[in-house]
């Protein structure tokens, strides 16, 4: 049975009305003379004519949150690299990760009580799910869950609309359908972004709720307050791609923080201005400019005096931990710091 | 026999033969015999001729069987995930089904035959079962915290017994409330069981059940590692679930509680983990601690140390029963040659069985001179300052 | 009769080291292969060249077939008793003799296993390593150097036979001979400039005598190391991708492999390409040269680069592999075998397609791969079957599937290495029959009363 795709939730005339052109002039990664030409390109984007930008952009999804209006710059901007077959990466890499990342069928039937954690694809990282911070969680992990958010990197937004009904109804039929919460803590933000901005301009239905985990961290330490012992550390954060599709749970990170006496020190490269960890583009093959950002990155992250680089994309910690700790700062997920604090 | 539907899946690839870092051959009786038939793929392979009527069991199959000191290193080390863990039980499938068949070598034989007997390895009447604490007026257990199980060793063996008494005046002197059952108690059987013996194990192992339980014990403290892995992984299933700990865990915690003598000497010292203790219970911190709390103590590490630690050829039986000695290679001569070599003055053992092995080779390698074999309990007695 | 060689023997090795015994004879007469066993008389472990020298010569008295053993891992059936005899395994002559940092050798005994010389040398020389094979880490240098194994240091250094510079060899008459530099000089630095004599006993199976002794290269040992993956679709752009990437001299291996499990790589042609550094930026110049060797491909979306992090490499940079035993239990059957052909580089794509071709037709596991010998000078070709050893049929279709990738191999051109019995006479056929007449009279000499290794490299 062909299904009819739904297209990306796009309003062109809104970008025809945007007096800054946001979304291009603000990225890091490609430049313009001016922002005439940005304009000119991200038309031609609109259009489904052929953009430089379709070809050099590096998908660290900060158009997304850039734009001013919530117009899905890069979810239409990786629709047309996938029409015109412009593929960031070669094909058997992208086709090799589909294969990997693909459902593999092998989930059975678990109970599983609120809180139920979704680890997603890392279940190296199962237990970090440990510990006063998630007492009673019940974890669900594996490929047959994945968020599917990554295809985003590669050209494949028909693998996210394929995939993602399927995880939805697994996590659904497997797990939540059963449960005594219709809601579901993601452990990675990926997930969140994925069952909320991503659900929504793709027109994908989600049945539970998504909490975000800096949410559910910052509730956690309210009823754990009396267990918090402050840290007073100066901690550098790399904030992860996935996180530009939920911009707005930044700043529950820094309550977070603030809870558990972490300074996150501001530097040049973290919020708005976060660099990307340099995974995606060594798949790009850009591997001379993924080193490149990393050298900047971590040049920054030194000039702090922080002790902690606080991850919360494990995919981020997995690329750049080893380099972190070799300069001398201790890589670590929010959870753990957390973990710290409350002396678990 | 159980497990032979897992003995062809053994390639002989011989990682088990080996350490992680592949320093030598850390199988303890392919180490001493070298044919590929004493190795655990060796063993694997002639199980399954066995069975399918291609060699027929004699003395010489009876040997390589039994000579397997069950120190799990072919476990640590066999590359086949999942497979790797009934390797010693297929192991001991194997010598259950050749004492079934009637073969055992006679070394084996006689030690299970005292066993059945004595409940003991050394034919000794069990009413003098507590002799070997003697004048150290050791409280009968009560009320006590723990109760302090000896094993065969440490009960009968008089090397054994200097280490009992030691390590029970230790834990006395770090204030552990201990209690000792004088008399009823028999053999843990754990080397029973790792020869194959399961009836008699199980025997055993209900008797000392049955006293602990009319002592209502809870918590134990054994001073063989062998007793430990017995009573805390095989008693349960028989009905006899404890609190089990090796005296060395129980130290660990209680050595800040020591005076120590001030100007003691430095010393280099290397810690030889026990099998039961350490692969087979993956405890290889709680010796460490004890020695590292000690003022002057330099703690130095042979080349296979922790989950690569070569053992010192006893287990099995083959401390009772001897089936690995005889030539220059013998895993206990090797070990000391190896602590030697690491620079060791002092090497250090938990385990009454690993002390006299290494003690015996010591002497044959005519290392006495440099090297000595001491149990962590008396190292750490000889820097305490005594308070009683 | 074999009473007393038994006691003969245990006159020189002592008791203990001697076994005629039904459990050593049954073990030893066979490998982990699909070969049919063959049982010795005896098996025999010798301590010492004078022994081993003790044992031929009694032998030659005898008149009894001698089959030298490494670890006995070969999988081909080469270190079988094919005619009964005397295995001499040599494990125990296990001392590594010296280690020469500044020339960059070790001498060792023939029973060394690679695995102790990796310890030995990264306990006492961490700036050297020698080329490990993905043998398992018991196999014998002594073994894989005279069937001109390869291994992690290949492309660098070519095959481990090209790798020795020296040996000690017991003669089937019992003289004690030297090759190489070791015979004049006394140091064991080259086989040059002396007329070659190791080639008297690298690729003869054992035919020629017992190697006590041997001197190997050894090679730096970097701080940093790495492996980079790449993925492409077309096995025909294989060679040429090859040769781009050993172009730029900096692999240290390069290991091409197409396996259908685990299920996301079938279909797929990898190369691992391992290399390493003193530091992290001369790491990643090299990383940057073996990308531009191939930057054509991944401009084009062709085939690239599998990114990986960081702690995904480990499993790339184990030495050696166990992934390689491992596949034996593919079939949880204990058993996999393969033909190792070496062979020009430009027949990759042929051995690929001949390997999926005959997988299919006997219904057969398998893996295929290879590893570059040299700057891309040729290659090892593997076809590996698993089978179940339970499971005779099973076995059966393994060692057809052997005999037939034997003779595709020849027919490509290749030369099937460490061939079994039956492939030895394959090769013989193809071969010169003046060369082979020459490998005869050489054998005649060396061994007059024919009792190396009876039954190999015969006609």
């Amino acid at each position: 049975m062909h299904t009819k795709k739904t297209p990306i939730k796009f309003d062109p005339d809104l970008c025809v009305k945007c007096e800054t052109t946001a979304c291009l002039m603000n990225c890091q990664y490609i430049e313009f003379a001016d922002r005439a030409e940005a304009r000119a390109e991200k038309l031609k984007i609109n259009e489904g004519k052929d953009s430089r930008v379709l070809h050099e952009c590096l998908t660290c999804y900060a158009c997304q949150e850039y734009c001013p209006f919530g117009n899905n710059p890069f979810y239409l901007l990786v629709e047309r690299q996938e029409e015109k077959g412009i593929l960031p990466a070669p094909k058997p890499i992208v086709e090799e990760q589909l294969r990997m990342m693909g459902p593999k069928g092998r989930l059975t039937k678990a109970p599983v009580s609120s809180p139920v954690v979704n680890m997603c694809t890392f279940p190296m990282l199962t237990g970090c799910v440990r510990g006063k911070l998630f007492e009673g969680a019940s974890v669900i992990v594996g490929t047959d869950i994945f968020c599917n958010v990554m295809w985003l990197h590669f050209a494949k937004n028909s693998t996210i609309r394929e995939r993602v009904p399927k995880m939805i109804d697994n996590i659904m039929s497997f797990y939540l359908s059963d449960a005594d919460t219709n809601e579901m803590v993601c452990f990675h933000d990926e997930c969140y972004g994925t069952y909320t901005s991503v659900a929504d301009a793709y027109g994908i239905d989600v049945p539970f709720t998504p909490i975000h985990p800096f949410d559910f961290y910052n509730q956690r330490l309210d009823a754990l307050k009396a267990h918090i012992k402050p840290l007073n550390a100066k901690i550098v954060y790399q904030r992860p791609c996935s996180n530009r599709l939920c911009p707005e749970t930044d700043s529950t990170l820094d309550e977070i923080f603030e809870k558990i006496g972490a300074d996150r020190v501001p530097r040049k490269y973290d919020r708005k201005t976060a660099l990307c960890c340099g995974g995606v583009p060594r798949a790009h093959q850009r591997d001379e400019f993924a080193d490149e950002l990393v050298e900047k990155n971590i040049d920054d992250m030194l000039t702090t005096g922080a002790t902690y680089c606080v991850f919360n994309c494990p995919f981020c910690m997995s690329t750049l931990g080893q380099e972190v700790a070799d300069q001398g700062l201790m890589p670590i997920l929010v959870s753990d710091l957390i973990q710290i604090a409350l002396g678990d | 026999m159980q497990h032979e539907e897992i003995l062809h899946r053994c390639f002989r690839c011989g990682y088990c033969k080996l350490p992680g870092n592949y320093t030598d051959i850390n199988c303890p009786a392919y180490l001493s015999f070298r044919f590929e038939t004493y190795s655990p793929g060796g063993r694997m392979w002639l199980l399954r001729a066995w069975l399918d009527k291609k060699i027929d069991a004699g003395s010489r199959f009876a040997e390589i069987m039994f000579s397997c000191a069950t120190c799990g290193n072919c476990v640590e080390h066999c590359a086949f995930p999942e497979f790797r863990d009934r390797l010693l039980l297929a192991f001991i499938a194997g010598k259950e089904a050749l004492l079934e068949a009637g073969c055992a070598p006679p070394a084996v034989r006689d030690y299970l035959t005292k066993m059945q007997l004595h409940g003991n390895a050394y034919a000794r009447p069990m009413k003098k079962s507590g002799e070997w604490a003697r004048d150290l007026d050791l409280p009968a257990y009560s009320d006590q915290e723990y109760l302090f199980f000896t094993d065969d060793a440490g009960t009968w063996d008089p090397r054994g017994q200097e280490i009992a008494r030691s390590v029970a005046t230790l834990l006395r002197q770090a204030n552990v409330s201990f209690g000792v059952i004088p008399q009823g108690l028999c053999s843990d059987g754990n080397d029973v069981g790792a020869m194959g013996e399961t009836a008699l194990f199980e025997e055993l192992a209900k008797k000392n059940i049955d006293v602990l339980s009319k002592f209502n014990v809870r918590k134990i403290i054994t001073l063989s590692p062998h007793s430990f892995n017995a009573l805390k992984n095989d008693y349960p299933a028989l009905g006899g679930a404890y609190q089990v700990f090796h005296y060395t865990q129980v130290l660990a915690f209680a050595m800040s509680r020591l005076t120590f003598s001030e100007n003691s000497d430095p010393v280099k010292i290397a810690f030889h983990d026990p099998c039961y203790l350490g692969r087979h219970n993956a405890d290889y911190a709680s010796g460490r601690m004890m020695l590292q709390a000690v003022p002057g103590i330099n703690l130095v590490e042979m080349d296979r140390n922790r989950n690569d630690a070569l053992c010192c050829g006893g287990g099995g039986g083959n401390f009772f029963t001897d089936l690995l000695s005889g030539g220059d290679d013998s895993s206990a001569r090797v070990r000391v040659r190896e602590a030697a070599d690491a620079g060791a003055r002092i090497l250090a053992v938990a385990c009454p069985q690993c002390a006299v092995m290494l003690e015996d080779a010591v002497k044959v390698e005519n290392l006495d001179q440099t090297l000595r074999v001491a149990e962590v309990s008396e190292i750490v007695m000889e820097r305490v300052a005594l308070t009683y | 009769m074999t009473s007393d060689l038994i006691a003969r023997l245990g006159e020189i090795v002592g008791p203990r080291y001697v076994s005629g015994h039904a459990e050593e004879r049954y073990l030893y007469s066979m490998d982990q292969g699909t070969m049919p066993p063959a049982a010795p008389d005896a098996v025999v472990m010798p301590k010492n060249t004078e022994e081993v020298r003790q044992v031929v010569r009694l032998a030659n008295e005898l008149k009894t077939p001698v089959v030298p053993m490494g670890a006995g891992l070969v999988l081909s059936g080469l270190t079988r008793a094919l005619k009964g005899g005397i295995i001499v395994d040599m494990k125990r002559m296990n001392h590594i003799i010296e280690v020469n940092p500044k020339s960059r050798y070790a001498v060792v005994e023939g029973g060394v296993s690679q695995g102790m010389l990796q310890a030995y040398l990264k306990k006492h020389h961490p700036e050297l390593k020698h080329s490990m094979p993905d043998a398992p880490p018991i196999a014998t240098l002594a073994g894989n150097v005279c069937i001109h194994g390869s291994g992690h240091l290949s492309v660098l250094g070519g095959s481990h036979s090209d790798m020795l510079t020296g040996m000690e060899v017991v003669l089937p008459t019992g003289e004690i001979v030297r090759t190489g530099s070791c015979s004049v000089a006394g140091q064991w630095f080259a086989r040059s400039p002396l007329p070659d004599l190791s080639g008297l006993f690298m690729g003869w199976s054992g035919t020629t005598g017992i190697v006590t002794k041997l001197g190997i290269k050894l090679f730096p040992s970097y701080k940093h190391n790495d492996v980079l993956v790449f993925v492409a679709e077309d096995a025909d752009l294989m060679p040429e991708i090859i040769s781009r990437l050993t172009s730029t001299q900096v692999a240290e291996d390069m290991t091409p492999w197409m396996t259908p499990k685990p299920e996301w790589a079938r279909g797929f042609l990898h190369i691992n390409i391992a290399y390493g550094a003193h530091t992290k930026k001369e790491l990643t110049f090299k990383r940057n040269l073996l990308q531009a060797s191939v930057r054509e491909y991944a401009d084009q979306k062709i085939a690239g680069f599998l990114p990986l992090p960081p702690p995904q490499k480990g499993r790339f940079l184990k030495i050696p592999s166990p992934d390689l035993a491992r596949f034996a239990d593919l079939r949880k059957g204990g058993g996999f075998e393969y033909v190792g052909a070496i062979m020009a580089i430009e027949k990759f794509a042929d051995a690929y397609r001949a390997g999926l071709a005959i997988a299919e037709k006997y219904q057969v596991s398998y893996s295929l791969g290879a590893r570059i010998i040299g700057a891309g000078h040729c290659m090892m070709f593997f076809f590996a079957y698993a089978f179940n050893r339970a499971d005779a049929e099973d076995v059966r279709r393994a060692s057809d599937a052997l005999e037939a990738t034997n003779t595709a191999a020849l027919d490509m051109g290749g030369i099937p290495w460490k061939a079994e019995e039956p492939a030895q006479k394959q090769i013989i056929e193809k071969m010169d029959p003046e060369t082979f007449a020459l490998m005869e009279k050489i054998r005649g000499v060396l061994d007059p009363n024919g009792i190396m290794n009876p039954g190999n490299w015969e006609k």
